[in-house]
């Protein structure tokens, strides 16, 4: 019993410890410029909290209503993210869709039917 | 398939289609700057005007023309929609090729089977997240955002026209998303109507076959080639008690 608390002490202490040097343990996403020249729809900012309800709006109109070439879509986002390397935004590990969803934790399920790739890479 | 000039008799509104079309390849070409055309811009500031209520698309099949042995149809749709050739009972199949004899006479024919795109799909009276639906152009989709896999679109098609897919997808068409756990099927090649294509992959390699039993069209527009043909020769839907008026209709059956 004793040796378990003592174990558990020990634990808190090294988790706190790395908590104060935390800039050098987890690693920063890497944030690959767009394609040179093309415009986003909206500020960084704004694009960081909002993309997924840009995009789920939009899948809707596409889908039900037809509506081809709105101002958010994902294959906009795809064209001028892709990697210079993989063509891809999901690819390799730094490619810029993954790279900042692996930082937060957050899983992409676009990626399971829709192709990450750019369409002229293809 | 070479695009037809408009002839005189088509309506003031085909001709404006069709300048526009002009206007719209000669827009296409036009660079601004080195990497930015015309057509981008114009893309992200408006969005296409979507489904047209107006228009119905449908295909009428010539079993006729339609030979024994081909299956181009079934090839293009699979280059066109990304889909692997199925090798087992289980893969995907958007379009199929089926051969019937009549067992008294001994006459054959051969026909592709596909969606049908019912006005009254039995597919989607039966979906309970609202996945399957109709647009209003009458093609009928499958919104895999929705689908939750159950299959009882599948079980509800008398044309047995929908498939499941089993295994994860890779390598998709860019404008053909797909994935594992969802139900599809044909979609009328709905990516080609919206970009303004005027003819489905299979209806395209069946002309380049030199068969041509495939014709693609609007039902609504009187001065279609399909709706002249409908209403001069005559056609069936497969399966005319089930009354679920397809947008699909056999000739020669």
């Amino acid at each position: 019993m004793r040796l378990r608390l003592v174990l558990i002490l020990s634990c808190v202490a090294a988790l706190s410890a790395h908590a104060s040097e935390q800039s050098g343990r987890t690693p920063q996403p890497v944030i690959e410029k767009a394609r040179a020249g093309s415009q986003c729809i909206a500020a960084p900012d704004v694009m960081r909290r909002t993309h997924m309800t840009l995009l789920q709006h939009q899948r809707d109109a596409t889908v039900h209503g037809g509506i081809r070439g709105a101002k958010a879509s994902l294959r906009g986002c795809i064209d001028c993210h892709a990697g210079a390397q993989t063509h891809s935004v999901v690819k390799a590990s730094g490619d810029f869709c993954v790279s900042c969803h692996s930082y937060a934790a957050v899983k992409i399920d676009c990626f399971e039917c829709h192709s990450g790739s750019k369409a002229a890479a293809r | 398939m070479k695009p037809e000039a408009p002839t005189p008799d088509e309506g003031a509104d085909s001709g404006r289609r069709a300048w526009l079309g002009v206007a719209a390849a000669g827009l296409a070409g036009a660079m601004l700057a080195p990497g930015v055309r015309l057509i981008e811009v114009a893309q992200a500031a408006t969005p296409g005007a979507g489904a047209d209520a107006r228009v119905r698309w449908g295909m009428l099949i010539d079993t006729t023309k339609c030979a024994s042995g081909c299956s181009d149809c079934v090839t293009a749709c699979q280059t066109e929609n990304g889909l692997p050739a199925p090798t087992r009972s289980t893969d995907v199949q958007w379009i199929r090729k089926v051969d019937i004899k009549e067992i008294k006479t001994g006459r054959q024919a051969s026909l592709p089977v596909m969606c049908q795109h019912c006005a009254e799909p039995p597919c989607v009276d039966v979906c309970p997240t609202g996945a399957s639906f109709k647009r209003a152009d009458g093609i009928v989709l499958v919104d895999r955002h929705t689908c939750i896999g159950c299959r009882y679109c599948m079980m509800a098609c008398p044309y047995k026209a929908r498939s499941f897919v089993h295994e994860p997808v890779t390598e998709q068409k860019p404008e053909v998303p797909r994935g594992k756990g969802c139900v599809e099927g044909c979609t009328l090649c709905v990516h080609r109507i919206d970009r303004g294509d005027k003819t489905t992959a299979c209806a395209e390699a069946c002309s380049k076959a030199g068969h041509g039993a495939i014709v693609f069209g609007d039902l609504n527009d009187a001065t279609s080639d399909i709706a002249r043909r409908v209403r001069d020769l005559q056609s069936r839907p497969l399966r005319a008690d089930l009354k679920l008026d397809p947008g699909v209709r056999y000739q020669g059956l």
